[in-house]
């Protein structure tokens, strides 16, 4: 998995033997990534089936991701579930910018991706993704607990994939990389600027 | 050897020490090491409901319900302390009669008060 670790075989021996080997890495992966607390907060009919995933049927807390955290300086995951209006955007990003590094979003459902059903209405913000970085979409109106489950799974094996060290280490913890991103003002007729540049470039249109 | 009891305490209290401190500690040496720290004014601030604060918070309250608390105190505080002083009324020596009178020309003094004040009456007559 984790460079200058040592070869797969031998590992798969030594655990036959009953040794176990472990890197710094993955040893700290394994911890973050069993214990991602969400923020607790609910937009829209998603946040429905956000509870239903921390309910008891489809117990998030088998992934260790049960404890919501009603503060974002607690919590590691943002799931944007549900539409977000352009009256709520600000808010969403100011909290997104209290949550400590390392931090995650996922983008539940078509309203959070791109404003879903509700695209064409002018208080409508057309997908979270303008303003944060999205780390996981699911599809979906509202999208079932067990699609939020697998979006919690692909998480996983993104943090579990994230280095520490090395070029290619992960964003956060990149002294370049910003922790904060600019909250969007209520303007005229839209939020202002409509979009950060930085981490949303608009999808090119090809005319064939 | 003879035992010493002490010497589980003692243990015992480095134990508890080092389970809280050891894990500040790596925390703070993983800061140091792996993470770069990334403050911000957002991020540093104090009021952490996404919403913006305004004003300060050290501002003064203007105690307006200060009459209900008065009015509180002659009706329901009162009555609680009546209802021993009517049950115990004939075993009473005259020095606790007179406490009680006391205790109820104060709040009577309250009701005269509040009653000057006019709130008593409705608002809107």
């Amino acid at each position: 998995m984790s460079e200058g670790s040592i070869e797969e075989g031998l590992r798969a021996e030594l655990q036959r033997q009953g040794i176990w080997v472990t890197s710094m890495q993955e040893l700290y992966n394994w911890g973050r990534k069993n214990s991602i607390w969400p923020l607790q907060f609910g937009l829209a009919c998603c946040a429905i089936e956000m509870i239903a995933t921390a309910a008891s049927r489809y117990d998030i807390a088998r992934f260790g991701g049960e404890v919501f955290r009603p503060s974002p300086r607690q919590a590691d995951l943002m799931i944007v579930a549900g539409t977000v209006t352009k009256k709520m955007a600000p808010q969403i990003v100011r909290l997104y910018n209290q949550m400590p590094d390392p931090k995650y979003v996922i983008s539940m459902g078509a309203c959070a991706i791109s404003g879903g059903p509700f695209k064409q209405g002018y208080n409508v913000l057309k997908g979270i993704d303008r303003y944060i970085p999205v780390d996981v979409y699911i599809p979906g109106c509202p999208p079932r607990p067990e699609a939020l489950l697998h979006a919690f799974m692909e998480l996983q094996r993104k943090i579990d994939s994230q280095k520490l060290s090395g070029g290619d280490k992960a964003d956060f913890l990149k002294k370049e990389q910003p922790s904060e991103f600019p909250v969007p003002a209520f303007g005229e007729h839209d939020l202002n600027p409509p979009a950060n540049k930085d981490v949303y470039q608009p999808p090119k249109l090809e005319r064939v | 050897m003879t035992p010493k009891p002490y010497l589980f305490i003692v243990v015992f209290a480095g134990v508890a020490l080092m389970f809280p401190v050891l894990p500040l500690a790596l925390a703070w040496l993983w800061r140091k090491f792996f993470q770069p720290p990334k403050p911000g004014a957002q991020k540093n601030a104090i009021y952490e409901c996404g919403v913006e604060s305004i004003g300060e918070a050290h501002i003064q309250f203007r105690s307006q319900y200060y009459l209900y608390a008065i009015l509180f105190l002659i009706f329901d505080v009162e009555a609680i302390f009546l209802v021993p002083f009517a049950v115990a009324f004939t075993g009473l020596p005259i020095g606790a009669f007179i406490a009680v009178l006391v205790f109820l020309l104060l709040l009577i003094e309250g009701l005269v008060w509040a009653w000057g004040k006019g709130c008593l009456s409705w608002a809107n007559k």
